[in-house]
């Protein structure tokens, strides 16, 4: 009995030591939700929300450009997109099938949709087909109840509605790569697209705006349950640039075939009304991305549609730069206003031979008459008197030699000899012969049409150092323009052989003249050659320029101004082996000058 | 203090009347608000719908609560004559689903008795605490005190613990072990006994690795860490813990646990069921919970100290353990005290088994109440 009574006993005691463990271990737990549920509440608070909260971009619409005339030159279209829903049809194979019925799909694509389909969670939609139109979105929607779980999402894609005219100006966009700078996080977006070249590019920040937020409560699997919160962005700004249309239309146009490039400018503030690079690509095309095959066909192309030829391409200037000599020894003082030269067809340097284009010689020639018929003797003379130095320090003053800086990408600086120059390159002096020939705008001398189109507006306002533009010139900012120091009767003349060489009978360019109510045009002719016309066809029969394969003809340029008193526009026109520039670009000149009086509001009056 | 000689005139039978004005009205009361958190957490779990869970737990309940009346009225001397039966009867199940579960591919831990898939694992936490219960109450302090008189016990527990270890099912097994171990020591089994098992269990420890399956190790390891793992094992308690957190001091809201309702918590309705209430209520409702827990079982104990019967004490304290044990180590898992051992929290979770068995221990314990008057011979 007494140890039956021990036996209770040890049972109480153990008992109530087994109960107080459980009480110590309930506090545990209780000491536990403490830290967890205070101690700890807030990070955990943040855990829950990052699980919770799924924040998506909302992406800004692009700036829209515009011309000068509010015409709008990029914008963002409606691009709508079939996508289907793998959880809201009973048979994605099915509806698939049936889709394939009102409109084809190519086998990569069904491949790639199928890829998708297993590889996303069912409510994620998969693109289907995007860049439908109109009848085809209607057609979808007629079928509708045959194509269960296939919907039409609408979003924007940059739009350019004058194609490939417009395409070395505004350049285009595409999706960013791995080499672009990841500044914002709107890049991560999956489509998101940047300017990749051209005003696209050059004014991204401006173009892009800022991204919203679009906040959204997903559950485990990530499909969304409801919208949290939603920050508008800020839309991109709009970009109005100093071109015309209506005048980059026409100038684009005018190439047809041809390769080259145009530049029309105010010569008062520099704005650039058309600037074309011929042929040129297709931005929209570009945007959507473009396949190996049309990518390899772009870049082959011997005509460069790629290259912006009016900032990229660097020609010789040839005739086009008989201005620069002839100011430069007019302002030197190496020749006077009747200063006469005779000109017998060559001349000789040493025993060397400098040939005039014209093989039966100009005779006597004024400096007016000499750029009148681009007589070549005249400005071999003139350039040996005034010494190189002196004709690349005029050059520079006019732009040639160094970059315009308009802000596009590949710009090149072209080439402006000195003897300095020389030495530095080739260790050699310079020769004379070298200064003749640059004395009609060959040899190491290289300008690209913008830079002539510079020189040319210099020229004819009267010497202020305008600088080509694509943004607007305030009056402000115009009166600022500083002026070269230049004798105006200098200028005068030079203008003066201009005009010679368009209105005049026998001028390289009359056949290209025309009168406006008064207004006319005044220019200059180049042909550059592009091979080396030896002695022995000398003495035969110089090759006209149709009988020569396309590579082999000479560039043709014309730079011109109209109208002759109180220039407004002034114009650089190259054509890539075009021949000569009298044939081929003083009649684009001409009529691309002709366009641009009809279309000034000031003479408006006079229709 | 009473002694149980001097009570023993009054080994008669109570009258139904006496018996259910005897039932412990704030025990039920306890037992009823544990139920009714449950079912309202089961009703939150389907998004505030009465299906799939809230209703089916219900209609459980129901037939727990009258399992609990019955066995509550039902003569003690009843329970004890019939301990060693059940046991055998238990066993017997195990086997057969142990049998059956290898016959019919992976792990079966049930028995389809249509309306209800009956787990003998969790039928046997009653069996072995009534059969130890029985033998204790006839075995003199020295048979207990002796090698030979804690053998028998020991085989009633090792038995199953090895059936259901096998199932596989560690947690069951270790609540076994653990609900086995209390009884034992409550009756007054030596400590250096406990510790001689502890040192062999510790010394078997790296032996025993080899036998865990591999999920086994991998919660052992994840539980030591968790981040080992994020989106596997890992990913249940760390979801858990922020859940946990998150929800504070006064919680998220009736219905607005973002976690639980945005299925980033798993097993929601069953073991981590605290977990939501604990997100949709705060520190505030899960100490409420954890206190009327503490209450039921601090009655159950008062209950087997005002028990006359070496039987009725332990089977009180040894069912009372039991509960204990499926709240404290479900708390402990979904708090990241311990690492995931798929133990349900009781009367809360959802689970037809285990609603079952709970009730019927307040039965029993309630019956050990009821019946606190009543000697019982070693016999």
């Amino acid at each position: 009995m007494n140890r039956d009574n021990d036996k209770g006993k040890v049972l109480i005691r153990r008992s109530l030591f087994l109960a107080g463990v459980k009480l110590v271990l309930f506090f545990v737990i209780i000491a536990r939700l403490y830290y967890l549920q205070v101690y700890q509440a807030d990070k955990y608070k943040m855990l829950a929300d990052e699980n919770r909260i799924s924040t998506r971009l909302l992406v800004p619409p692009r700036g829209i450009i515009y011309d000068r005339n509010q015409e709008i030159l990029a914008s963002n279209r409606q691009n709508f997109q079939a996508l289907i829903v793998a959880e809201q049809t009973p048979n994605v194979q099915a509806t698939l099938e049936a889709f394939k019925k009102i409109m084809p799909l190519s086998e990569a694509e069904e491949e790639k949709i199928k890829k998708e389909l297993k590889r996303k969670r069912s409510f994620v939609p998969i693109k289907v087909k995007d860049n439908l139109t109109w009848e085809e979105v209607a057609k979808i929607q007629i079928n509708a109840p045959d194509l269960p779980g296939i919907v039409i999402d609408e979003g924007l894609s940059r739009y350019y509605p004058y194609g490939e005219k417009m395409a070395h100006i505004l350049g285009y966009v595409s999706s960013v790569s791995e080499n672009d700078e990841k500044d914002d996080p709107l890049l991560e977006v999956p489509g998101f697209k940047i300017g990749k070249a051209g005003i696209e590019k050059r004014f991204e920040k401006k173009l892009r705006g800022k991204g919203g937020n679009l906040k959204l409560e997903v559950n485990a699997y990530g499909r969304v349950m409801k919208e949290i919160e939603k920050v508008d962005g800020i839309p991109g700004e709009r970009l109005d640039l100093t071109i015309d249309a209506r005048l980059q239309t026409k100038a684009y146009d005018l190439f047809g075939e041809e390769s080259g490039a145009a530049i029309l400018l105010d010569v008062n503030s520099g704005e650039i009304l058309a600037f074309v690079s011929a042929p040129a690509y297709d931005p929209n095309i570009l945007t959507q991305g473009l396949s190996t095959k049309d990518w390899a066909a772009l870049s082959n192309n011997e005509r460069h549609p790629l290259i912006n030829k009016a900032l990229a391409g660097q020609y010789s200037p040839g005739s086009t730069f008989k201005m620069i000599v002839a100011l430069a020894a007019l302002e030197s003082g190496a020749i006077k206003t009747d200063t006469r030269s005779f000109c017998s067809g060559q001349m000789f340097l040493g025993s060397h031979a400098f040939h005039c284009w014209k093989r039966m010689g100009h005779g006597y020639l004024s400096v007016v008459e000499a750029l009148m018929h681009s007589c070549d003797i005249f400005f071999y003379e003139t350039a040996q008197k005034t010494g190189i130095d002196k004709i690349a320090e005029m050059a520079r003053n006019f732009g040639l030699g160094k970059k315009v800086n308009i802000g596009l990408d590949n710009e090149k600086e072209g080439l402006i000899p000195t003897r300095e120059w020389k030495y530095k390159r080739f260790k050699e002096s310079w020769q004379q012969g070298e200064t003749l020939i640059s004395g009609i705008g060959q040899g190491y001398i290289l300008t690209t049409p913008i830079q002539l189109a510079t020189m040319v507006a210099r020229i004819a306002n009267g010497g202020y150092e305008v600088v080509p533009t694509f943004s607007k010139v305030s009056e402000e900012e115009q009166r600022k323009i500083p002026k070269m120091n230049l004798r105006q009767a200098d200028l005068d003349l030079v203008k003066e052989g201009m005009c010679n060489v368009v209105n005049i009978p026998g001028g390289t360019a009359y056949a290209s003249h025309f009168d406006y109510n008064g207004q006319k045009m005044c220019g200059k002719t180049g042909s550059t050659q592009v091979r080396r016309i030896t002695m022995k066809e000398r003495q035969t029969r110089i090759l006209k320029q149709n009988e020569l394969p396309w590579h082999l003809r000479d560039h043709a340029l014309f730079v011109g101004f109209a109208p002759q008193d109180n220039p407004r526009y002034a114009v650089a026109i190259l054509v890539e082996h075009g021949g000569g520039g009298s044939s081929a670009a003083a009649p684009i000149a001409s009529k691309l000058l002709l366009e641009a009086l009809k279309l000034d509001p000031s003479n408006k009056t006079l229709k | 203090m009473y002694k149980y000689y001097e009570t023993s005139f009054k080994n008669q039978s109570l009258t139904w009347r006496e018996k259910l004005q005897n039932i412990s009205f704030s025990y039920v009361m306890f037992i009823l608000m544990l139920a009714g958190i449950g079912v309202t957490m089961l009703y939150s779990a389907a998004n505030g719908n009465w299906s799939p869970w809230a209703l089916n737990q219900l209609m459980r309940f129901g037939l727990g609560f009258a399992i609990m009346i019955v066995l509550a009225l039902t003569d003690i001397r009843i329970i004890m004559r019939y301990a060693y039966i059940f046991y055998f009867a238990v066993l017997i199940l195990l086997i057969i689903v142990e049998i059956t579960g290898h016959i019919g591919m992976g792990a079966q831990r049930w028995i389809n008795l249509g309306f209800i898939k009956l787990q003998p694992s969790e039928l046997m936490k009653i069996a072995l605490v009534l059969a130890l219960a029985r033998y204790f109450h006839s075995t003199s302090l020295q048979s207990i005190e002796s090698i030979r008189g804690i053998i028998p016990p020991l085989l009633m527990l090792l038995f199953p613990a090895f059936l259901v270890m096998t199932q596989p099912d560690l947690g069951t097994a270790l609540m076994l072990v653990f609900s086995a171990g209390a009884i034992f020591f409550v009756v007054g089994v030596q400590l250096w006994k406990f510790g001689a098992v502890i040192l062999g269990a510790l010394v078997m420890m790296p032996i025993a690795w080899h036998f865990l399956h591999d999920y086994q190790q991998n919660r052992v390891l994840t539980f030591l860490n968790p981040e080992r793992d994020p989106l596997g094992a890992g990913y249940h308690i760390i979801q858990s813990k922020i859940a946990l957190g998150s929800g504070g001091v006064f919680g998220k809201g009736f219905l607005k646990g973002t976690q639980s309702h945005l299925n980033f918590l798993p097993e929601k309705h069953t073991d981590f069921i605290f977990t939501m209430l604990s997100e949709e209520f705060g520190l505030v409702g899960a100490t409420l919970v954890v206190f009327l827990n503490i209450l039921i079982i601090a009655y159950s104990y008062s209950f087997a100290l005002k028990s006359s019967s070496y039987f009725g004490k332990l089977l009180a304290i040894g069912l009372a353990t039991n509960f204990f044990l499926y709240i404290a180590i479900n708390m402990a898992m979904v708090l990241g005290l311990i690492p995931v051992v798929g133990i349900p929290l009781a009367l809360i979770s959802y689970g037809g088994t285990v609603i079952l068995s709970v009730m019927a221990s307040f039965g029993i314990i309630l019956s050990v109440y009821i019946n606190r008057n009543i000697n019982i011979g070693k016999d």
